[in-house]
């Protein structure tokens, strides 16, 4: 592991605030998805990139905004790649970005379990609206890959949550 | 365009490919719309495994939308009509069962798909999850949702000896341990659910085989017809 330059830092961390196209409450440092900014020629820039989902359609929104955020930034030439390994996981989601999904009425995911796979449902989910904990699962699948619907039974709202992966 | 047809990427990538284009039929015509989502869902994140895996193989578009018929080396199962709703979650039952414990081995070598294997099976867990739950409920449910779930179960059951023939270029993957543990996972949700496990051959010549080999089944060419018309009529189309 090579230390990274002050540009470097400076250029992660550019492009690390750049919003997430589906959750823009949430920038790509706060979702966890950035893996790492290196400079590959004086001015030629790589950033590595991780998916949420391997069908994510939000990672080519996500590879042009770092570009344009790097480009404006007077890079010429910026490549992001898409690395696979080590696998995303809901624990790369920083205390903020917790705290902001929240914030945004979607329940945030719980810590995963050592062994992988789906945790066990029966540990409680917060309503994001009123803080009830007494919530149902509706369906498994929601707007997008990464969450699930959920209703209130104190609020009687539904809700997201950012399911565990 | 260089093409690498004896990567066990191929075939793994048109499982993938071919069960996201059969989910994908259930837009618009789903029992209820929280499944129209989940179906949708899980269509997407096999389109994902199947756009790297056959990114590995050659060029995505090229395998999805101008190979003939013989040349697609996906299970027979998952080519398989959607059916009605019970069909649906056999056909799901089966090959998530099978998917996870593959990409689970695969996922602990250091092969070529082992990054894929990693990330990919957690979404496979909760495919398998949702097919666990509705072969409860339709099994447990009412006179005929237990008919209907397990005659889905039975008619699908031919397609289930092809899952465990060895694949070209994944030698280190113990078929005959995967279709124990796969044989032991079916029975206990089947008896939790009130159902049967099917009798009947899952395998032999006067069976299901062929797939991993280019030989389909009947409906293959109708899906392979719409899914590829808009590509080869409209070269290059972007939207």
């Amino acid at each position: 592991m090579v230390t990274p330059t002050a540009l470097e830092a400076e250029l992660l961390a550019l492009a690390g605030s750049v919003p997430d196209p589906e959750l823009p409450v949430l920038t790509l440092a706060e979702l966890g998805v950035l893996r790492g900014v290196r400079l590959t020629a004086p001015d030629r820039v790589e950033v590595r990139l991780t998916p949420t989902y391997t069908g994510c359609p939000a990672i080519e929104a996500m590879s042009a905004d770092i570009e344009r955020v790097l480009h404006d930034h007077g890079i010429p030439e910026v490549e992001v790649r898409t690395v696979l390994s080590p696998p995303w996981t809901t624990d790369a989601i920083t205390d903020e970005g917790r705290r902001k999904l929240t914030e945004f009425g979607i329940a945030p995911p719980r810590p995963t379990a050592p062994a992988g796979g789906p945790v066990a449902v029966d540990l409680t989910i917060r309503c994001p609206h009123c803080g009830s904990t007494d919530t149902t699962l509706l369906s498994r699948f929601s707007s997008t890959a990464c969450k699930a619907l959920r209703r209130c039974e104190s609020c009687r709202e539904p809700f997201d949550h950012f399911k565990e992966l | 365009m260089t093409q690498r047809t004896a990567t066990p990427a191929l075939p793994l990538g048109d499982d993938a490919l071919i069960l996201s284009h059969r989910l994908g039929e259930w837009a618009g015509n789903a029992p209820v719309l929280e499944e129209e989502v989940a179906l949708a869902n899980i269509a997407l994140d096999l389109l994902g495994q199947a756009r790297v895996l056959l990114s590995l193989a050659g060029d995505e578009d090229e395998l999805a939308y101008l190979r003939e018929e013989r040349q697609f080396r996906n299970l027979q199962l998952v080519e398989q009509p959607n059916g009605d709703f019970a069909h649906t979650i056999a056909r799901q039952l089966y090959f998530s069962t099978y998917q996870e414990l593959l990409y689970a081995h695969l996922a602990t070598g250091d092969g070529e798909l082992a990054p894929l294997a990693a990330k990919a099976v957690k979404e496979v867990a909760y495919h398998r999850d949702h097919a666990e739950q509705w072969t409860l409920r339709l099994g447990d449910g009412t006179d005929e949702s237990h008919t209907r779930m397990q005659r889905a179960l039975d008619a699908l059951w031919r397609f289930t000896g092809e899952l465990f023939e060895p694949v070209e270029g994944l030698d280190t993957v113990p078929w005959p341990a995967l279709y124990d543990r796969w044989t032991a996972r079916i029975t206990a949700i089947l008896e939790r659910a009130t159902l049967s496990v099917p009798e009947g051959p899952q395998r032999g010549a006067w069976t299901a085989g062929g797939g991993r080999q280019g030989l389909h089944t009947e409906p293959f060419g109708r899906l392979l017809a719409e899914m590829q018309h808009l590509h080869r009529s409209h070269p290059g189309a972007t939207w």
